[in-house]
Parts: C-alpha cells; sequence; structure tokens
C-alpha cells in the first residue's frame, strides 16, 4: 500500500500545518494560518489539505525519505525510548553499554592474543580488538534489535500508522547511543598507547557511516523477514553468532591470512568496513579492495533489505 | 464543500488456509514462495493449496463532510474495525480506493505505545508523537493535558505504578490534544469512569463542532445518539443502511432485538431472579399506552405495563415495583407501590396487574427494567433485575430529534418572559 498523491502530507507531515496552538498561528505561514481555521469557513482552503490516497499497492517500491523525514521526531522518541527503558532500574546505567565490548576484548586479548598467539606482529593487541569489538558489538547489536523490533512494536503496528522503517531505524539509533558512549573509551585507550593521530581520524566517520547503513538495511530485512517467519528468529540470533568469527579482522588482521583468503573474505560486508574503520583510527593504509568489495556487497543487501522491507511493510498489520 | 473522506468500493479480503489460519508454517511459505517464483517462468499461477477467502469487508463506500461526525453500528465482526483500520492506514486494503483530505487522527485503542517503564510526563511525548503530534505541539499542549487528566502530582512516577482510571484518563488525554482534521474513534470509551467518559465524549463533540471530521465506531448507542449526525450500519462486511444517527440506531436496535420491542409479550419464567418464590412473575409487556405512533415508550410519555404472576398460595404484597435503571445498573426510576400504601392480596395461581406510570421523565437511550414483588420489610417474592432492556424514544413533540441534551432525568419546563413578539435581532 503506497501513499501515492505526491503532494501527500499523512498525519506526520504535520510541521508544515498549523496547528491551534499559539505559536503556530503567529508562524505566518499561509497553510498555517489558514489550517488553523474551521474548515468550512474557507472552502478555498481545503483544496490545500494534504490529500492521503489509500488503495492497494503491491509490489517493490523504495524507501519514501520525505515521509521519514517529517517524522523524524517519532524516530528520535522511538529511539529515546529505547534507551531509557533500557537502562532504567539499573545501577550501573549506561554503564553497561560498555560492559559488552570491553568484556569481549578481555576475552579475545586473553584467549586469542596471547594464548592462541593471533597477536603476533600488532602492537597493541587489546585496543586492537576493541577497535574492531566496538563496531562489530554496534553492528550485531542492531541488527539483533532491529530484526526483533516489528514483533516487539507489535501493539504499535496493529493501532497506529506511521512510516514502518522507524520501527527497525529506531532500533539501531537505540544501539548507536551505546556505541557514542563506548566510543570514548577507544579513544582513551588510543591516547593511552600513544596512537598518533593522523588526517586519516576524519575519515572513519564515513566508513562508520556505512556501516550504519548496512545495520540500517540489514535489521530491515531481518525484521520483515521475523515479521512474516518468526523462525527467522532464531536464524538471525544464530547467523549473529556465526557472524562474529565470519569476520576475522575482529580478531586477526587480514594480512596473516593466505593470498586466496584475503581475496574472498571481504564479501562479508562487514568485514570490510570494520577492517578499514579500525585502518582510519589507528592509522593504518587503507584496503581499498576490501572496502569496495563489502561496500558493494553491503550496499546491494542493504538497498534490497530496505526494499524488501517496503514490500512486505504493507502486510506487517495483517501477518504479527 | 469538498468531501473530508471519500471511499468507494473498500475490500478486504483475508485468505485462511485449511487450518483456518492466514500464516503458513515455514515448509507451506518455501514451497509457496519456490512455487509463485517457478509460476512466473513457466507462465502458470502457482495454487498454495486450499484457500478459502474470508471477505472481511466487501464493497464499502461512503462519504464524510468537514464537520460530520458518522457513527459505525453493527455487531462484533460486521467489518467496522477493518474498516477504520484501513482508513488509519494500518491495513491494506485488497480493493477500492479512499481518499482523506486533512491531517488525520486515529484512536483506536487508548494509550498506544504507553511504556509502562516511563514516567507520565516522558509518556505524554512518546505517545504524542507515536500519534502524530510534534514535539512543539506536545511542549505548548503540555499543561492543558495535565490538566485534563487531572494528574499533575504524579507526572514523574512510572505509568506502572498508576491506577487503570489514571492511566486511561492519561492516554485519553494526550490523544483528545492532537488536532486532525479526520478523527478516527474506535470503541474507546468503554474504559474510565462515567464522568470522564463524559469529557471524553465532549471533547469529541467539540471536534465535530470545530469543522472537523469524525468517523466513531462504538456499541454504547446513548453515546453513538449524543454525538453522530449520521449514522453507517454495518452487516457482514457491507453497507446496510446509512441516515440519520436515531433511525441507524433505531434499525440496529430492532435488527439485533437486544431491546424487547412495545407490545412483545416477555416471558420471564427463566429469568434470573431473587426471592422466596411464593409468588412469582411469569410474564410481562409494555407500551407507551398509545400516545405514540408506534405506540412505544417516548421520553416523558407514558408506560403502561401488564404483569403476570403466579402465586402459590394468597399473598398479601404492599410492594410492586417497576425500576429503571442505567447501564451499569444504576436505579434511576422506581415506581413502588408502597408508596401507594395499598395492600394487594393475590390469588392463589394467575393474577394480571396492571401498572401504569404517567409520564416517564427520562431521556431519551437504553434503559434497563426491573420488577420487585415483595412484602416490606421482611419478604421479599420475586425480584428480577434485569426483566429486559427498553428504549425510551425520543419525544416528537420535542424540538431536536438528535438530542444532544445531557442529563438523564428529563423534566418539563418552560420560558417566561420571551419576548415572541419581536423578531429576532438580526432577522
Amino acid at each position: 500500500m503506497i501513499w501515492t498523491n505526491s503532494q501527500l502530507i499523512g498525519r506526520h507531515g504535520r510541521e508544515e500545518w498549523g496547528v491551534n496552538m499559539p505559536g503556530s498561528i503567529m508562524s505566518g505561514t499561509t497553510t498555517g494560518l489558514l489550517v488553523s481555521q474551521p474548515i468550512e469557513t474557507s472552502p478555498a482552503v481545503a483544496t490545500e489539505l494534504p490529500l492521503t490516497v489509500i488503495q492497494p499497492q503491491p509490489g517493490w517500491k523504495m524507501v519514501n525519505f520525505r515521509d521519514l523525514w517529517r517524522s523524524k521526531e517519532l524516530l528520535y522518541y522511538l529511539a529515546w525510548r529505547d534507551i531509557k527503558v533500557r537502562y532504567k532500574q539499573t545501577a550501573l546505567g549506561v554503564a553497561w553499554a560498555f560492559v559488552q565490548p570491553v568484556f569481549a576484548m578481555l576475552v579475545f586479548t586473553l584467549f586469542l592474543g596471547d594464548v592462541a598467539g593471533l597477536n603476533a606482529g600488532i602492537e597493541h593487541y587489546s585496543l586492537y580488538v576493541f577497535a574492531g569489538m566496538l563496531p562489530w558489538t554496534f553492528f550485531s547489536g542492531a541488527i539483533s534489535q532491529s530484526g526483533n523490533s516489528i514483533v516487539a512494536n507489535e501493539r504499535l503496528i496493529t493501532k497506529v500508522y506511521f512510516p514502518r522503517l522507524h520501527v527497525p531505524f529506531s532500533s539501531v539509533g537505540s544501539v548507536l547511543f551505546d556505541f557514542v558512549v563506548g566510543f570514548p573509551l577507544l579513544l582513551g585507550m588510543m591516547l593511552w598507547y600513544g596512537t598518533p593521530l593522523t588526517a586519516s581520524l576524519l575519515a572513519a566517520p564515513l566508513v562508520f557511516g556505512l556501516l550504519v547503513f548496512m545495520a540500517m538495511g540489514i535489521g530491515a530485512l531481518f525484521a520483515a523477514l521475523v515479521a512474516v517467519q518468526r523462525d527467522f528468529r532464531y536464524i538471525l540470533w544464530f547467523s549473529i553468532q556465526i557472524w562474529m568469527f565470519a569476520t576475522p579482522t575482529i580478531y586477526r588482521p587480514l594480512a596473516s591470512m593466505s593470498e586466496s583468503a584475503q581475496w574472498w573474505v571481504p564479501l562479508n560486508p562487514v568485514h570490510g568496513v570494520i577492517e578499514n574503520w579500525r585502518q582510519c583510527l589507528l592509522g593504518g593504509p587503507i584496503n581499498w579492495y576490501s572496502l569496495a568489495v563489502s561496500g558493494t556487497v553491503g550496499v546491494i543487501l542493504s538497498v534490497f533489505g530496505l526494499a524488501f522491507y517496503r514490500r512486505m511493510e504493507r502486510s506487517f498489520a495483517d501477518l504479527i | 464543500m469538498k468531501s473530508s473522506i471519500h471511499v468507494e468500493g473498500l475490500s478486504k479480503c483475508y485468505s485462511l488456509n485449511q487450518r483456518g489460519v492466514m500464516d503458513r508454517n515455514l515448509t507451506e511459505n518455501i514451497k509457496y514462495q519456490l512455487g509463485r517464483v517457478a509460476g512466473k517462468f513457466t507462465g502458470r499461477k502457482y495454487e498454495s493449496g486450499k484457500t478459502t477467502d474470508y471477505w472481511a469487508l466487501k464493497d464499502v463506500s461512503f462519504e464524510a463532510f468537514p464537520g460530520d461526525c458518522i457513527g459505525f453500528v453493527g455487531r462484533n465482526g460486521a467489518g467496522k474495525s477493518t474498516l477504520l483500520k484501513i482508513l488509519s492506514r494500518i491495513v491494506e486494503p485488497t480493493a477500492g480506493r479512499a481518499t482523506i483530505r486533512g491531517r488525520l487522527g486515529c484512536l483506536l485503542e487508548v494509550g498506544t505505545g504507553f511504556h509502562p517503564e516511563l514516567s507520565g510526563r516522558e509518556n505524554i511525548f512518546l505517545n504524542g508523537s507515536i500519534l502524530g503530534m510534534t514535539r512543539r505541539e506536545i511542549k505548548a499542549k503540555f499543561d492543558e493535558i495535565i490538566a485534563f487528566a487531572d494528574l499533575d502530582k504524579f507526572l514523574d512516577t512510572p505509568v506502572k505504578r498508576y491506577s487503570s482510571g489514571m492511566f486511561v484518563r492519561l492516554a485519553f488525554a494526550v490523544a483528545a490534544h492532537l488536532q486532525p482534521e479526520v478523527l478516527i474513534v474506535d470503541e474507546v470509551l468503554a474504559v474510565g469512569d462515567a464522568s470522564f467518559q463524559k469529557k471524553c465524549l465532549g471533547k469529541m463533540r467539540d471536534v465535530s463542532q470545530e469543522g472537523r471530521t469524525v468517523l466513531f465506531v462504538s456499541h454504547d448507542m446513548t453515546a453513538m445518539r449524543r454525538l453522530c449526525n449520521r449514522a453507517v450500519l454495518m452487516s457482514k462486511g457491507q453497507v446496510s443502511m446509512v441516515g440519520p444517527t436515531g433511525d441507524i440506531v433505531s434499525e440496529y436496535l430492532a435488527r439485533e432485538s437486544v431491546l424487547t420491542p412495545a407490545g412483545m409479550t416477555v416471558d420471564l419464567t427463566n429469568a434470573r431472579r431473587k426471592g422466596n418464590m411464593e409468588a412469582r412473575f411469569t410474564s410481562m409487556v409494555f407500551d407507551g399506552a398509545g400516545m405514540s405512533d408506534r405506540n412505544e415508550v417516548i421520553s416523558g410519555g407514558p408506560v403502561r405495563l401488564k404483569l403476570n404472576i403466579n402465586a402459590e398460595k394468597p399473598v398479601m404484597t404492599d410492594s410492586i415495583a417497576v425500576s429503571f435503571s442505567d447501564r451499569t445498573g444504576y436505579k434511576l426510576v422506581n415506581a413502588d407501590s408502597l408508596r401507594l400504601d395499598r395492600p394487594v392480596h393475590l390469588r392463589a395461581g394467575d393474577n394480571e396487574i396492571e401498572v401504569r406510570l404517567r409520564a416517564l421523565n427520562l431521556q431519551p437511550g437504553t434503559y434497563t427494567l426491573g420488577l420487585t414483588l415483595a412484602r416490606w420489610p421482611e419478604t421479599t417474592y420475586d425480584s428480577i433485575e434485569p426483566a429486559c432492556d427498553i428504549e425510551v424514544a425520543p419525544n416528537p413533540a420535542d424540538g431536536t430529534t438528535r438530542s444532544p441534551i445531557e442529563g438523564v432525568v428529563r423534566c418539563e419546563f418552560d420560558l417566561l418572559g420571551v419576548p415572541e413578539s419581536l423578531p429576532f435581532a438580526g432577522v
């Protein structure tokens, strides 16, 4: 189902439509002034009211960025709710955001680094692992949260309309918050170990942006799959477990792998992104091959995920 | 004037499989998807086993204009909620088209998106934003919302600690301050106490009087009559009648026959009752004593009741009472022969007694009739509550039939000192 009209402004297009409250009436925009009056007094205005067309519209469609942008506040509130609720009534509060990556870092440093000897040739292995673990924790958390988000927000979806992509996106947003909280710890470690601050640091947000986009796209894909078929909930959980080990860059440099592995490992979209994110931060050379391959695979997968989500979203309320 | 809602041929079909459910399990789904893809290449349509179509909504059309308040009546499963869900864009129609002009506000459930862990203040912002308000709007209306909900002391308490009444008040307060051009309200008034329900109805009436459009689903016929100027009767997913609310509600009640029409004998032998049964009501019949066209009971009109009483032995009763209660069971009118101080001696066997109310001063609506037979104060022979539900129709002599008049009890009054000879100002 699509709300076809080009000037469609749904319930969430409200910024442009004045409401009866002090301030907006005074705001002086034509529409704001007109709509705040009773409609029947000025029939001319009726033509300017946003028109919503409801009709069956099956098939593939792309993301409606306008709709999403108009209701961006909802995205914020949904993410804010998730964050608030997650840390409410906990003694440590937001500090829990650190715990997972730090704990993983310790385990990896001890067992894979010292015992299995994967730290060969890496100067500060714990920093190396943490720089990889932090974005991975974000990515895995984001896809597992957003994958389950449709089912978790069933009440919302069956009782009120809003652009459906906000549901998985807000889950990604709330996990992103944890990342932001954990990031200063990484910076602190970098300063502690005396990592030189290079210009390539500036590229890190771009690479990370790619990871966020992938989390949104792949998260949406799983969200739609789980909504249609609950089996995917377990498949998702299982995939994340395996995925981490299929992303060797978290605990082991690509350079130490065989030549053929270097050729195909970046087909895992997360691999190249995390590898190059770390290169940006810790000042190594960017691996253009892995970035290009992972980026391409990631973008294709994400765009497919978003399109699939959009295709399925019209039946969410019927299915869950 | 342009219509604010235009609905044309709206239909919704659910395919149910052999198990009678919509969803497929994983194997079925994989088979179905593979079959569908294969079907695309071979050009044959893939049949996924036997499915039966269930039309929750079939070819529904109507139109609403600014200022309209349209009520939807019909029994459960008639498609009212499906229709509202389609119009609120939650569910996609299978066929047809609807056009909505203006901002749309939907209230299909009170408190959608409320999170129990969050405080009242936080929930106002969350819920407001889910319903489609901007942060600015919510801030501007924040004080009004608090005042409406009457909860200023508990703003920072998590909602999970609220009583259910407080929860509903807060939830409706947020929704009530949404200001859409089109408001869709599903049966949400069933919650909350009577005074709050009244507040909600008042708020909804304001909306339609401000020139907005309201679509309203409720099983509360009194609310429906008070609020709506037009109504749509739905049955089996289709529109079966559209018209003025009064007519539609009467038609619905007649079809549903939850109400006992005037002149019909009510068999009371199997009614739920209290008492020692030395004497018992066996049947009753009532009418409007010939004062109206259809001999129905009208507001302010007389009521005639014939009661058949069977006594095991001769008994004396000084209290034969006919009462009228509201939906909540509160007795509004009680015509008790105790007041007349006139003992009645009943013969063993069948007796017939007629009770005549000179004027039943109740506003139009549905009331529950109750019967009591007692010897005051020590013995209750029989007490049936409720005996039947009756409808008090509007009085044709009254000026308005869309009865927006509040209050339960009717009273006769005059306006005096009105200079009738003078023309009204401005006319």
